[in-house]
């Protein structure tokens, strides 16, 4: 028998038995567009993170108090707490040859109030490095001064919201609000800007470093973000941190040096794993809809039972029926399957248009499983009706018992 | 042709052993046209399926065209089939989503004939039946007697040797029904061996050969 003959009886009995068929592929291809959206869903949050990341620029590392690794056995009773970092740490860093540039990043929440305006936002106390360190843009005035870090002058810079919320058009420069109990004088608006990982400027106040530990009076410094002369010393740099801290911290090993690289293989070893379970989850879809193609195959060898007869009477040997069968069952998966890649595409296209800053983009490897699992399942749910049929007795199923 | 020597089919039924066929021996002869005749439950279809290689036996042997097809595989049984034997059934048994001509082609496509061939071939069976008008009818937009010569055509559009008719007329009304015999009658005086199943004593006599069963025996 030719295989478009075969090919030709298999859409035959499927449009022969036309809402049942219909069913079929609509649950073969929300299975299939459920594996593409919920895997580009997790495909899109890692590229989203790595954008952000790579925004920060490559050659820096963060300083934080504190080792991150656990080394097993229980902690000491005595609760042994790290050293803060200080201010006189970030200029001790600011020695090292391989060093470029060194801010601190003190943070805190506080209450910022213009006349009867108030509103509570956090506040980054930093350097006027970190205008180069994060590639800030000004919209009016200027950023932090260049001044000794240990100087707490009283100015300040807005972000674009909160200047809105506070001033609304009218030009806040030189005006003096209060940020909790101290007062100091708005020197520059930042321009808006996209969320740069988990430091949202737009809604905040940026103050000298001294000044903002005066206001929630701590002498400790939240992290330290450090720029490597270049991508090639990175070691070198994190390095001479560590000796550099050790040094000042009676030999004490009690920071952690992040590098973006680390944080970044972090993220996207997190989001691939959620990726692949968000696909597994997905995939159990594509397994109800072959349980299904089973279910409407076997049907469908109850209801021709007389036609199967009728082929053995004809000369049909047990391998052909079983392969018209098969054929039938991998039809239907196989089209249900390109029904959801064209569906779970378009709505990936139609989410992306509401979306433009996420990335919806199903990875290669969840359109290929997804088609292949359906071509899969279609076979293997459609093998057992197939069998079924093929050991049909003619004459019992020639006279329909 | 056919040669049955002592063979027995038994079935069960509940508790009872029924004998389907009891220690047939049997000879036909090619070109012959047997009528197989007796009450219903005799064992006449059964016969007309075990001849028509569709059932086991249980006993005895049985030759077609002087093989021994007891000892066949499955896949030559099908073969067999396919290439040597016709159905003609009571209820037609077209497939109801098929055109005539497609239904006609379908022993010929399950062969794997050639697609130009196959349409040859069916376009002789459907004029030698008259049925060229009603190539592209389904099943339901036919008459009875339109359906049993769709049915005719399939069965011998593979040229068989033998062709098996099991109570063709049955379905049909009187008029159709003798049409069908003739035609089955035809094709008979063109060589093919025709065993023909029916209760009705007046088509059964038109026979050159009767055989009469009773409780799976060939009465004498």
């Amino acid at each position: 028998m030719y295989l478009n003959d075969v090919i030709q009886f298999a859409f035959r009995a499927m449009h022969g038995a036309r809402t049942r068929t219909y069913l079929t592929l609509l649950a073969m291809a929300i299975g299939v567009a459920s594996v593409i959206l919920l895997t580009s869903l997790g495909e899109g949050a890692r590229l989203y993170v790595t954008q952000q990341f790579s925004s920060l620029g490559t050659n820096l590392l963060i300083v934080l108090p504190g080792r991150s690794e656990t080394t097993g056995g229980m902690p000491p009773m005595t609760g042994e707490t790290p050293r803060d970092l200080t201010l006189q740490d970030v200029m001790a860093l600011q020695r090292s040859y391989h060093i470029k540039e060194v801010t601190p990043i003190v943070v805190g929440a506080a209450p910022v109030s213009y006349q009867q305006m108030e509103r509570e936002v956090m506040i980054t106390g930093t350097t006027a490095s970190l205008f180069s360190i994060r590639e800030l843009r000004m919209a009016r005035g200027q950023f932090l001064p260049e001044q000794e870090m240990t100087r707490a002058s009283p100015v300040c810079v807005l972000g674009h919201t909160l200047q809105k919320e506070l001033f609304g058009n009218a030009s806040p420069l030189g005006k003096w609000v209060r940020v909790g109990g101290y007062r100091c004088r708005v020197i520059g608006v930042l321009e808006e800007e996209g969320v740069g990982l988990g430091m949202d400027l737009s809604d905040s106040v940026v103050m000298p470093a001294a000044s903002a530990q005066t206001l929630f009076n701590i002498n400790s410094v939240f992290r330290i973000l450090v720029v490597a002369r270049s991508q090639e010393v990175m070691e070198k740099a994190r390095q001479d941190i560590i000796d550099i801290i050790r040094a000042r911290h009676e030999g004490e090993d009690d920071i952690t040096v992040l590098s973006q690289d680390a944080l970044l293989s972090t993220f996207d070893r997190i989001l691939t794993a959620l990726t692949y379970s968000l696909g597994g989850i997905a995939a159990v879809s594509l397994l109800v809809a072959g349980i299904m193609i089973m279910n409407v195959m076997l049907v469908a060898a109850t209801q021709r039972t007389a036609e199967i007869g009728l082929l053995k009477a004809l000369g049909a040997p047990r391998r052909q029926i079983m392969l018209l069968f098969l054929t039938e069952s991998a039809c239907l998966s196989m089209i249900g399957a390109l029904l959801g890649l064209i569906f779970g595409l378009g709505a990936n296209q139609v989410l992306q248009l509401y979306f433009p800053d996420f990335p919806f983009q199903a990875p290669d490897w969840a359109l290929w499983s997804a088609v292949g699992i359906a071509l899969f399942t279609g076979l293997l749910f459609g093998l057992l009706p197939a069998r079924h049929a093929a050991s049909l007795n003619p004459v019992l199923a020639l006279s329909g018992r | 042709m056919i040669k049955l020597d002592h063979v027995s089919r038994t079935f069960q039924v509940g508790d009872e052993l029924v004998h389907g066929l009891d220690d047939v021996t049997l000879e036909i002869k090619a070109g012959e046209y047997v009528s197989i005749m007796g009450p219903s439950g005799s064992g006449k279809s059964t016969l007309l399926n075990a001849i028509g290689l569709l059932d086991q036996l249980d006993k005895g042997h049985y030759f077609l065209d002087g093989k021994d097809t007891t000892e066949l595989s499955e896949l030559e049984l099908a073969k067999t089939r396919r290439e040597k034997i016709g159905f003609v059934f009571q209820i037609f048994h077209l497939i109801p989503r098929l055109t005539a001509a497609e239904n006609i082609a379908l022993p010929l496509t399950l062969a794997g004939v050639e697609h130009d061939e196959r349409n040859e071939r069916v376009n002789t069976a459907l004029k030698s039946l008259s049925l060229s008008d009603r190539a592209h009818h389904r099943p339901d937009q036919l008459s009875g007697g339109q359906r049993q010569r769709v049915a005719i055509a399939r069965a011998v559009v593979t040229k068989p040797l033998v062709l098996l008719a099991d109570e063709p007329t049955g379905n049909l009304d009187h008029a159709s029904g003798v049409e069908v015999i003739d035609i089955l009658e035809a094709l008979n005086q063109q060589g093919i061996t025709l065993l023909l199943v029916t209760h009705d004593t007046e088509l059964g006599e038109r026979a050159q050969r009767i055989i009469h069963m009773m409780d799976g025996k060939v009465l004498p």
